[in-house]
């Protein structure tokens, strides 16, 4: 099982923002959206930084001017992204490691989705779910 | 109007699809009592279980018997079973939505991805589900042909489709008359003349799809016996350290029977089957009247991406392969539905986590859902597609709550049988199902197997006097 397939029942959704967006509007957008990061694209479309909700905090903890600071201020850049043929379970390892919680997914350089550690979880719990189901039926012969 | 979901208005559900997953969405709709709700589900066969009768290989009959769990929720007073009406042909999304107030797609994966080689058109080059829906009697395929009279098959993939397909060509007469393949497909598989069956997996051992019950199996094959390059299952450094560290049992399991193989020495069985790793077709070769008789094969080599998965990476060293007969078996696609948005990049029904997508707006569309492989691709085993049921339901459920739903003009059952009776007089109800079952199953006791399938629509038709 891949990336693809989380992406597949998420409607090609992936909230993007401009580097050069206040942080203000970016705010807005995370509670429009509910969700907890945005990433940010140049020009093309290209992925050059994620925002996420714990950068904007750790910023406002020791600065009350954030709200007017740039997304590029403050992002994460070098970030991690994933293909969309990445299998799951090597995917989940490397975002519990490296304590990531949101993935942007890439294809030939066009950003086309967001994987959350959330969306990682609960496909993990469905498949084990699933299989163990379909053990029971058979050794239980429902 | 009367607010749906209750007793003196029940919410009105069309499943499209009577496989595993419109089951599951079935008994989740059915098993609650917040709701009442009334299922009506269609297919275009008019037979049910969708894969688990026409996908599922016949020689793995225990798998079948989930349908057990299925024909109990078929048993529900408030679900009925419409076979033999094709959605997009004899009843229409406008037909649907004047008698339902949701509409539920679980119409699964029902072609293949292509390999985009060239010459992946020549004769003789097939995709692997026309060869599954061949021998499992599926009533569309029955004129196939394969040309079993070659030496040597290809089968280009390593998940359990693959599996099934190689384990298919290289089994007995014997072994076959057991099961309940179509008896065509019995008679053409025990004149094959093919001596060597290949499997061909891009990437190493540690990262093949097939489980370990399907990799074991091809090890204790009556007629046929199995090898493997000792070099192509010795793990790379980058698969040996994504083992250790992920110390996933199963795939150090499924290394160890393949290296196993590697060491078995041939015990002169008719048949040869061949596990390749790390190679890719890269072109099928004819000859003059267009038939396949070579591949190109390059070897591969595996990166890891940032995430650190591995895939694989062309190489420059190639092969030439001398073949008959090719089957692909590199993944499959969802097929798009008459009025119904499609996802183009994922073969999928555009969806949220099951709620059907306007293309433009990217928002619902109301009433109209997705479960299964039509709407996540075609991932994990049967019982997958129950928690992904689930999901789908949930979203169903809290749609009906905020009023949500379709305001059709005729929501009661009778109405609906009336329209499917207009359009396709002779449909098969459940009871009728459970008597052709009956009736397969006698036929096949007379023989020592499971069932003797009935595959024309006719003789099905004819079986229950109609």
């Amino acid at each position: 099982m891949n990336i693809a397939s989380i992406l597949a029942k998420k409607g090609d959704k992936a909230y993007t923002v401009r580097p050069d967006q206040p942080i203000r509007e970016a705010l807005g957008l995370l509670a429009k959206h509910n969700v907890g990061a945005l990433i940010a694209v140049d020009e093309a479309g290209h992925p050059v930084g994620i925002l996420s909700e714990r950068d904007v905090v750790r910023e406002a903890a020791k600065n009350e001017r954030v709200f007017g600071m740039k997304v590029t201020d403050i992002m994460t850049r070098d970030v991690i992204t994933g293909s969309p043929h990445d299998d799951l379970m090597t995917v989940a390892h490397t975002m519990t490691e490296r304590r990531i919680r949101h993935l942007p997914v890439v294809d030939k350089g066009r950003l086309i989705g967001i994987v959350s550690i959330g969306d990682i979880v609960k496909t993990q719990r469905d498949k084990y779910q699933g299989e163990l189901d379909t053990l029971q039926a058979q050794v239980l012969g429902e | 109007m009367a607010q749906a979901g209750t007793q003196a208005q029940p919410l009105r559900v069309a499943i499209i699809g009577a496989g595993p997953t419109g089951y599951y969405a079935a008994d989740h709709l059915l098993r609650q009592d917040r709701v009442t709700v009334e299922v009506d589900m269609f297919d275009r066969l008019p037979t049910p279980y969708g894969l688990v009768r026409l996908g599922v290989a016949p020689d793995h009959q225990k798998i079948k018997s989930v349908t057990a769990a299925f024909d109990k929720v078929a048993a529900h007073p408030r679900f009925r079973f419409f076979g033999g009406v094709e959605f997009g042909k004899d009843l229409t999304l406008a037909d649907l939505r004047a008698h339902y107030h949701q509409i539920l797609y679980c119409t699964g994966a029902q072609t293949d991805r292509r390999m985009g080689i060239p010459g992946e058109d020549l004769r003789g080059s097939h995709p692997a589900t026309e060869f599954v829906a061949w021998y499992n009697g599926h009533p569309d395929y029955t004129d196939a042909e394969f040309d079993l009279s070659v030496e040597r098959a290809v089968v280009v993939g390593v998940g359990n489709v693959a599996v099934d397909v190689a384990r298919i060509l290289c089994r007995t007469r014997e072994e076959l008359a057991a099961t309940d393949i179509a008896d065509y497909a019995l008679e053409a598989l025990s004149r094959s003349r093919i001596r060597e069956v290949y499997l061909l997996g891009r990437r190493g051992p540690a990262q093949a799809a097939f489980t370990n019950p399907e990799i074991k199996e091809l090890g204790e094959l009556a007629g046929a016996d199995i090898k493997v390059r000792p070099e192509e299952v010795e793990l790379d450094p980058l698969s040996r350290a994504a083992v250790a560290k992920s110390q996933d049992r199963a795939t150090t399991k499924k290394v160890e029977i393949l290296q196993g193989y590697a060491i078995r020495r041939p015990t002169g069985k008719p048949r040869t089957l061949i596990v390749r790793f790390l190679v890719s077709p890269v072109e099928l070769i004819g000859d003059a009247s267009g038939r396949v008789v070579k591949m190109r094969l390059v070897r591969n080599e595996l990166f890891a991406t940032p995430t650190g998965a591995l895939q694989p990476r062309p190489t420059s060293q190639s092969e030439e392969l001398p073949v008959g007969l090719v089957f692909r078996s590199v993944g499959y696609r969802g097929v798009p539905l008459p009025g119904v948005p499609f996802n183009e990049s994922w073969g999928v029904i555009l969806n949220d986590k099951g709620r059907v997508l306007d293309p433009d707006t990217k928002q619902p569309v109301p009433g109209e859902y997705a479960a299964g492989w039509i709407k996540r691709g075609p991932t994990g085993v049967i019982g997958t597609n129950k928690p992904d049921a689930a999901e789908t339901v949930q979203c169903m459920f809290e749609d009906l709550a905020q009023g949500a739903v379709l305001q059709p003009r005729h929501p009661d059952a009778a109405s609906a049988e009336a329209l499917v009776r207009q359009r396709r007089p002779h449909y098969v109800s459940y009871t009728d199902w459970l008597r052709l079952d009956q009736l397969e199953v006698a036929r096949g006791r007379a023989q020592g197997r499971p069932r003797v399938k009935f595959i024309q629509v006719e003789e099905m038709l004819a079986a229950l006097r109609r």
